[in-house]
């Protein structure tokens, strides 16, 4: 059950995705650097060279770690990255998002939370 | 405990009999209650996975649509300076959601309400030389991008919270339907038989007793009986010896000095 202490603070957005994606939502203003002393920023860009232990470092760290986020963005194409771990991951708090790239259309079919709607939505 | 014959530990009497069947009854109003909780909370789950659906939808669309003003604003104004310039510039979030709580049926839905800060934005010197235009549409597109994916995953933190609940208090229902009911119920049935066995008992008992007393009155009766027509002879023959002496004559009786 979700207590109200659980997401009271929580008030960013976390994004993990693609320069593109990124940069985007950057520029909407979702990107928080916390102050110096350990300057963490709330935002991953992730491209070819990235290392997939990086990815779920990150996502480690804004799903469990930082208690200030309440969405983390996730691009589609990293989450088929890491999907075992987004599979795996069923809190409520911070709540996930797949969201389409520009190079990676959408699809629907491997969305997990999509995937568990469909289930239990008995299609 | 399983199986028809599983039962509480009690001893059988009639308080606990009492106990048994208002413990019933609290669990039929429970299981009730729940049942209908239930109900409202899966109506509520399936507009929300409905909405879901749609949101998700959008939320492609509209993607797509802000993707492809960045690729105006790229096109603009020069695409590695400006990703740099803008990862570097992010200090403080201007757009930041707040949760707020909303009541179905006893279960708190936290939902996400995206906000601007006041202030100007971190990137107010971007595209100053040339694109500003598009910078500042591309910004409008994405803010509405982000709106759209906020509202989408309150209803999926819904979803998730409701499916978890409803699981909940499925779980719950079933068990008072299929655990404590019976066997309360059992409970009851064995309190009763064990009553009924102990008023059986007792019946044999006082039957027994009554029909000892019974034979035991028909016993007395005969020997009185008996004992009455011996004394009978006996009498008769003792009153004519009595009738014969003088009641008032003294029979070798003292005289009473004073």
């Amino acid at each position: 059950m979700a207590q109200p202490t659980a997401y009271k603070d929580r008030q960013f957005l976390a994004v993990i995705g693609d320069e593109d994606s990124v940069t985007g939502l950057l520029l909407a203003g979702v990107g928080h650097v916390t102050s110096p002393p350990d300057a963490q920023k709330n935002f991953l860009v992730v491209d070819q060279k990235t290392e997939t232990s990086a990815i779920e470092q990150a996502f480690d760290l804004y799903t469990s770690q930082r208690k200030d986020i309440a969405i983390l963005l996730i691009n589609q194409h990293i989450a088929e990255r890491i999907r075992h771990r987004v599979d795996a991951y069923t809190q409520a708090f911070p709540s996930l998002l797949e969201i389409p790239s520009k190079d990676h259309p959408y699809d629907p079919e491997k969305d997990s939370v999509l995937k568990r709607v469909r289930r239990l939505a008995g299609e | 405990m399983s199986g028809a014959e599983a039962r509480e530990a009690v001893f059988p009497t009639r308080q606990v009999l009492g106990q048994m069947k208002s413990k019933l009854k609290g669990a039929q109003t429970g299981h009730d209650l729940l049942k209908r909780k239930s109900e409202a909370l899966t109506k509520r789950f399936r507009e929300i996975t409905r909405r879901i659906d749609e949101a998700k939808r959008k939320m492609g669309r509209v993607m797509q649509i802000a993707a492809f003003s960045l690729a105006e604003v790229t096109y603009a104004v020069g695409s590695g300076a400006l990703t740099y310039q803008i990862q570097e510039s992010a200090k403080s979030a201007k757009f930041r959601v707040r949760t707020k709580q909303e009541n179905v049926s006893g279960v708190m839905l936290p939902a996400f309400e995206a906000f601007q800060t006041e202030g100007g934005s971190d990137f107010q010197l971007t595209g100053l030389g040339k694109g500003g235009q598009q910078v500042a549409r591309c910004r409008e597109t994405y803010a509405r991008a982000v709106e759209t994916l906020v509202e989408l995953a309150s209803l999926q933190t819904a979803f998730v919270i409701l499916d978890e609940v409803i699981k909940v208090v499925n779980r719950r229902v079933n068990a008072i339907e299929h655990v404590i009911i019976p066997r309360t119920e059992n409970t009851i049935k064995y309190i009763n038989s064990e009553l009924d066995e102990l008023d059986r008992e007792e019946f044999y008992r006082l039957k027994k007793v009554s029909g000892k007393k019974e034979r035991d009155a028909a016993a007395a009766e005969v020997e009185r009986e008996a004992k009455k027509s011996n004394a009978q002879g006996d009498f008769e023959s003792q009153m004519e010896d009595e009738e014969s002496k003088d009641l008032l004559a003294d029979e070798g009786e003292e005289d009473v000095i004073f």
